[in-house]
């Protein structure tokens, strides 16, 4: 018994000792600084103002260049998002021009946007978008959010399960924004890049896109809502991409609330009928 | 197996029905009479769990088919539509994502619950043998899931992993390529490739449960092994009718396995995959590192542990492969690692080395990681080709009980008289 003990625990050792010595993957960017946001946990919920600020962020700066193809107007007035009303989305798609056709004549034509229409790209295809920006196609934000990660490494991953840590997205999208500094003055900087301390390799192709004061967060009564920092920009935008990522978020934990204290209780009734039956069980004599 | 009871029909319907179909008397005497021993511990409800799995993957997978495009230019995007458009979409899909993980970790359960009480022994190799099958299926029906939705990862990990028959070409030039090519329906993973992947994942499934009704069946054939390992000597001592008795306690297993699942699903619902795969599939952009599902890591450690292709290629194969000759690796008379006190060292040390593998199966291959691999892999393979052989002659085993029934009694006994305070201590 105390052999077995013994080595179990030389074991759990050996285990625990691999697991935390080796390092992490070489090209990473440092780890981005986790924010705290309103959506994380259990419990968490969109900030429909903060979605709102994000939403106009998208719309002035990122729209000119991302595309965001997932997303319809319509999404934008449904419960658990921004909460536009029904009449400012329509207003909105109105805004917009949108190819439709053929018509009677089989030819293609322009209409005014709809509630239903996914949301119009800046340019008409990949190609289109790499040639417009030196290369490289600026992707997709729909599901940036969960399309981008940092390793958490061990054992910090094993407790992100009991945590339900499940922001790395939106902080690294933060994080990103952010991260445009000076560079290191012995780094090489190729030219048509811009240097970002958390993009994988520091040289991205986006060049710095929103500076301090550029998107007005002024309100009704003419006072700013928000502060007008690239820090809050940044982070109004990660959650808004977080939205369009995962936009059945609220009703998936509000659910999930329901569906795990039913089970609990189903787990009780089951297990004490389990107890009586059993204890009605005679010994094998 | 001779059961608790016999079905005997009463009415004038069920009469005649039993006279041309005994259907009620099967369902009687597999689900109610059947004898179940009475020490089974939560460990074995884990078959209940993974049959609730199947018919949940099935369930999820049909309703899912019918709004999924298998089309490699539209299926990523059908697969955004059931998540956004869909009617409680984002539940189906997550729901049959997380029940792949799920339905894993009930598996190796199962499986590690089998080799630690000796259940592959005699007479149960063809249970065990339909099990290792079973296992297979469930691998190369979600290694083709996994492509389905046509993510980065989706299109990386089915050109590596189908990429690695060509190492066949070794052995008998040509044979590799063909088999590659007939993979992907051309010349790389592409939509053709999309195509049969999808026919093969919905086909699948269902043999699948052709072979769970065949392992079923061996298991009432031959009876459940169980904790002591011994066999049950006398139906009305040593076992319990499945109905209550067995049913009940499946039930308990089963719901605090739900919890566990819906704890995924509904709040971690992404924990389990990779970011890379909500990135659309793009054959001239190869991520940073493409890693399989967690459930593959282990083997893929040892495919990658071996400095040749062909070499890892047949290492990886003969992992899961080499389960299927346990019941002749074991030479033990014992079955129950209960009452073998070296084998249970070894066995512990084999359960972490499995796990240590899937760690750096997860880990770039390079360095200290790829040492650390390769002395797993060594000892993976010892485990069944010299330490289970060598162990079942040299280990002196502890004294089994007479009976299922006698060993009841004595932990009865013990549990009423509580004499030794310091056994945890
Ligand atoms: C001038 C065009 C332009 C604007 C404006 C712009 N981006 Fe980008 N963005 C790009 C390009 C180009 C890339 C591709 C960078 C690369 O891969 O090197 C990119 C990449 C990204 C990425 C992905 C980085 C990664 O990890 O691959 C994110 C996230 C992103 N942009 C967010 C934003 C947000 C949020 C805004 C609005 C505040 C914005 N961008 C505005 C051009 C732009
Ligand atoms: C043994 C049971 C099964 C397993 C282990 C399994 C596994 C998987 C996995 C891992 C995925 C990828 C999930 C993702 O990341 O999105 C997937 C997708 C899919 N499966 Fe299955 N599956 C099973 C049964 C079925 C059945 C019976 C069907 C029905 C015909 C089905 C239909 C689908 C469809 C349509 C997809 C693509 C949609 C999606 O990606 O969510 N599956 N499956």
């Amino acid at each position: 018994m105390k052999l077995t003990k013994l080595l179990t625990a030389g074991v759990f050792t050996v285990v625990l000792g691999a697991l935390s010595a080796p390092a992490q993957a070489s090209e990473a960017g440092p780890t981005p600084p986790s924010v705290n946001w309103s959506f994380s946990g259990p419990f968490g919920k969109f900030d429909p103002q903060q979605l709102q600020r994000g939403f106009k962020v998208y719309r002035e700066v990122c729209a000119a260049c991302h595309s965001l193809k997932y997303v319809t107007f319509r999404n934008l007035a449904e419960p658990g998002g921004p909460l536009f009303t029904a009449g400012q989305v329509k207003a909105l798609a109105a805004e917009y021009k949108v190819q439709d056709g053929p018509n009677d004549a089989g030819e293609m034509f322009e209409r005014p946007g709809r509630p239903a229409d996914h949301w119009p790209s800046p340019f008409p295809n990949d190609n289109a978008a790499a040639a417009a920006n030196g290369g490289k196609a600026p992707p997709d934000l729909s599901l940036m959010a969960k399309a981008r990660t940092y390793e958490r490494g061990f054992p910090t991953f094993v407790f992100d399960m009991f945590t339900q840590f499940a922001e790395q997205g939106p902080d690294y999208i933060h994080a990103l924004l952010t991260g445009y500094v000076e560079k290191p003055k012995d780094f090489n900087l190729p030219d048509g890049g811009t240097y970002n301390k958390y993009f994988p390799g520091h040289v991205i192709a986006m060049p710095k896109p929103i500076n301090d004061g550029q998107v007005d967060y002024k309100g009704p009564d003419g006072k700013p809502q928000a502060p007008e920092t690239v820090d809050q920009y940044a982070k109004d935008v990660a959650a808004f991409l977080m939205w369009t990522a995962e936009p059945k978020m609220e009703a998936r934990k509000a659910l999930g609330f329901r569906a795990i204290i039913f089970l609990i209780l189903l787990a009780g009734l089951t297990y004490f009928a389990k107890k009586r039956i059993w204890k009605k069980l005679p010994d094998p004599a | 197996m001779e059961g608790h009871s016999v079905y005997v029909p009463k009415s004038g319907f069920t009469k005649w029905l039993e006279a041309r179909l005994p259907i009620i008397s099967l369902t009687h005497s597999s689900a109610v009479a059947y004898p179940v021993p009475r020490n089974l511990n939560y460990f074995w409800t884990f078959g209940a769990i993974l049959t609730m799995m199947l018919v949940v993957q099935i369930v999820t997978g049909v309703v899912l088919a019918m709004h999924y495009v298998p089309n490699a230019k539209l299926a990523f995007a059908s697969v955004e539509a059931i998540m956004r458009d869909v009617n409680f979409g984002w539940l189906l899909r997550y729901m049959h994502a997380n029940g792949a993980s799920m339905f894993f970790i009930a598996v190796y359960i199962h499986i590690f619950r089998g080799m630690y009480y000796g259940s592959y022994k005699a007479p149960r190799e063809v249970l065990w043998i339909l099990g290792v099958i079973i296992f297979l299926l469930m691998m190369a029906t979600a290694f083709m899931g996994y492509v389905l939705p046509w993510g980065q990862m989706s299109f990386w990990g089915a050109t590596v992993i189908t990429n690695l028959f060509s190492a066949f070409d070794e052995i008998i030039p040509g044979v590799g390529t063909w088999i590659v090519t007939l993979l992907w329906g051309g010349f790389a993973v592409d939509n053709p490739t999309l195509n049969r992947f999808f026919a093969l994942h919905y086909l699948l499934p269902f043999m699948l449960a052709g072979v769970v009704g065949l392992h079923i069946w061996a298991l009432h054939h031959v009876g459940q092994n169980n904790p002591t390992g011994v066999e049950v000597k006398n139906i009305c001592k040593d076992t319990v009718p499945f109905t209550p008795y067995a049913t009940v306690k499946d039930a308990v297993g089963v719901v605090f396995f739900l919890i566990l699942f819906a704890w995924f699903l509904f709040y971690i619902p992404n924990f389990m995959g990779h970011a890379d795969n909500y990135i659309e599939a793009n054959p001239s952009v190869t991520p940073a590192h493409i890693v399989p599902e967690w459930y593959f890591l282990p083997f893929y450690a040892i495919l990658r542990a071996i400095p040749s292709k062909l070499g890892g290629v047949l290492a990886m194969f003969s992992a899961v492969l080499i389960l299927a000759f346990l019941p002749w690796l074991d030479t033990s008379k014992v079955r129950s690692g209960n009452y073998r006190p070296v084998f249970r060292v070894f066995f512990w040390l084999f359960v972490a080395a499995c796990v240590v593998l899937g760690w750096l199966g997860a880990k770039p291959a390079e360095g200290g990681y790829t040492l650390a691999a390769q002395i797993l892999t060594v000892f993976y393979f010892s485990y069944f080709l010299i330490i289970l052989p060598l162990l079942g002659l040299f280990e002196t085993p502890r004294q089994l009980p007479g009976s299922i029934a006698e060993a009841v009694l004595a932990k009865k006994a013990k549990r009423a008289a509580p004499a030794d305070a310091s056994v945890n201590g």
